[in-house]
């Protein structure tokens, strides 16, 4: 699943993050990172552990309280707020679609505060659906309590990619639904990875999850980074006993369905 | 009943003129409480502050706030209207704050990380959430408002309450009861139209 070498993506750097909540303690402690251009990177870690702030930063919905983040080599704090968001793809649990908006006005929220033109917006929001696999011309005109959960998930993710960002931020985005639609999301995002190329940093707590998309599995516990590495290098070689009890007894089976290749599972 | 029948005319354009004082208040009473409203949910501080002075403000009798007012800004419609405008804050303010408190947290994530600015958030995404119970509030506020704008006869306002006092001053039951059926029936008709309104919306 690697990316493409025409790999729009950015690369996105922590450098000595840290971020406290006043009375609350650290909730990231000294985080150093760097995720290359393209890669799909998954923040894996139990609830608290500080993934989600993280994650949070390279947005600027979270300000780190020290530290620098980098999209290519630019500290977030230098762009203008709102033109770095719109800049960056933002998919969560809870999908966040606007109630009132129909599928179509969902997806074009972006490319429309860009000042796209009608054509391109209306010509794009019918090219996303499809690749998530989302009929237009059924979904279009939809509005977001006449989908089920599966399907609000790819409209939260095809408004998420609308403005082709080169940085996709996804927090636990498929938590919330049943297995056999987060395995079939997952293929989904897996294959948009592909041939998208772009940047993606995913939150997840789930184990399996991570290691089926992950190019890189960046592992944290207490507001720290605790192992960095390819999926396969994490179940071989766990860095220290937290990560060897999260990848827990059963790393050998991983390990066996990691050799065959997403698609084909 | 024999008025109402006998003097249809007189109380038909009476009612319309209640009407308009009912529509004009409320209409200005919203634009000065969603500005309100949408700081008092959004800052605590000022929340306390907004909502206990137009508490305190509902609580002023109605005749006397008149009163007062009549000092100030002489007899007439305009200061019926700046009284109904008051008396509305509180119930208004309330409904603002209860909407936008109640909006998804979710809902604002969203929008906040897709880029919208802190105005785009309210206008587009929390105003429109909050709709249903702003309207309610509306709704509550509009029924209060047709039956107080009875009292603002008393300071050459017009509206149905000429009827009432007219009435009272002339011991003439049936004009008092054209005024208070043709009230009545406004402020039911109000409150079902505004339901409707609540419902198409929650749909």
């Amino acid at each position: 699943m690697k990316a493409p070498d025409h790999a729009p993506g950015a690369r996105v750097e922590f450098r000595a993050v840290s971020v406290r909540y006043g009375e609350a303690g650290a909730a990231v402690t000294d985080v150093d990172l760097t995720i290359a251009a393209g890669t799909f990177a998954v923040l894996l870690g139990p609830s608290g552990c500080g993934k989600s702030t993280l994650l949070r930063t390279i947005n600027r919905l979270v300000e780190p309280t020290s530290g620098t983040v980098l999209i290519d080599g630019v500290d977030v704090r230098e762009r203008e707020l709102t033109s770095l968001r719109r800049g960056i793809g933002y998919a969560i649990q809870a999908v966040g679609l606007f109630p009132h908006f129909s599928v179509a006005r969902n997806v074009a929220v972006v490319p429309g505060l860009l000042g796209w033109e009608r054509a391109r917006v209306d010509a794009r929001v019918d090219e996303l659906l499809a690749l998530m696999r989302l009929e237009p011309s059924r979904y279009r005109d939809r509005l977001p309590r006449e989908l089920s959960g599966g399907e609000a998930q790819r409209v939260g993710v095809a408004r998420a990619l609308a403005a082709e960002p080169r940085v996709l931020l996804m927090d636990e985005p498929f938590a919330a639904v049943d297995a056999i639609v987060r395995a079939s999301l997952q293929d989904e995002i897996a294959r948009v990875h592909s041939e998208l190329g772009t940047t993606i940093v995913f939150v997840t707590h789930d184990v399996d999850e991570a290691l089926r998309l992950a190019d890189r599995v960046v592992v944290m516990n207490a507001g720290r980074v605790v192992q960095e590495a390819a999926p396969a290098e994490l179940l071989a070689a766990p860095a220290d006993d937290f990560v060897r009890s999260l990848v827990g007894v059963d790393a050998e089976t991983r390990q066996l369905t990691l050799e065959r290749p997403l698609i084909e599972r | 009943m024999t008025y109402l029948v006998a003097h249809f005319g007189r109380v038909a354009a009476l009612l319309g003129q209640h009407v308009v004082l009912v529509a004009v208040s409320l209409a200005i009473a919203l634009a000065i409480a969603l500005p309100l409203g949408a700081l008092a949910a959004r800052r605590p501080r000022a929340g306390t502050i907004i909502l206990g002075l137009a508490g305190v403000l509902y609580t002023i009798p109605s005749l006397a706030l008149l009163a007062l007012l009549v000092t100030v800004l002489g007899l007439g419609p305009a200061t019926a209207v700046v009284a109904l405008v008051v008396y509305a804050q509180m119930v208004l303010i309330r409904g603002v704050v209860a909407g936008l408190r109640g909006v998804d947290p979710a809902l604002v994530d969203a929008a906040r990380g897709l880029g919208l600015t802190a105005r785009q958030t309210l206008l587009w995404v929390e105003f429109p959430a909050a709709l249903p119970i702003v309207l309610g509030g509306v709704r509550v506020a509009a029924v209060t408002l047709v039956a107080l704008a009875t009292v603002a006869a008393w300071i050459n306002a017009g509206g149905l309450g000429v009827l009432l006092f007219e009435g009272i001053l002339t011991q003439n039951d049936d004009k008092i009861i054209a005024g208070a059926l043709a009230a009545a029936a406004l402020a039911i008709v109000a409150d079902l139209a505004l339901r409707a309104g609540e419902r198409a919306i929650r749909r």
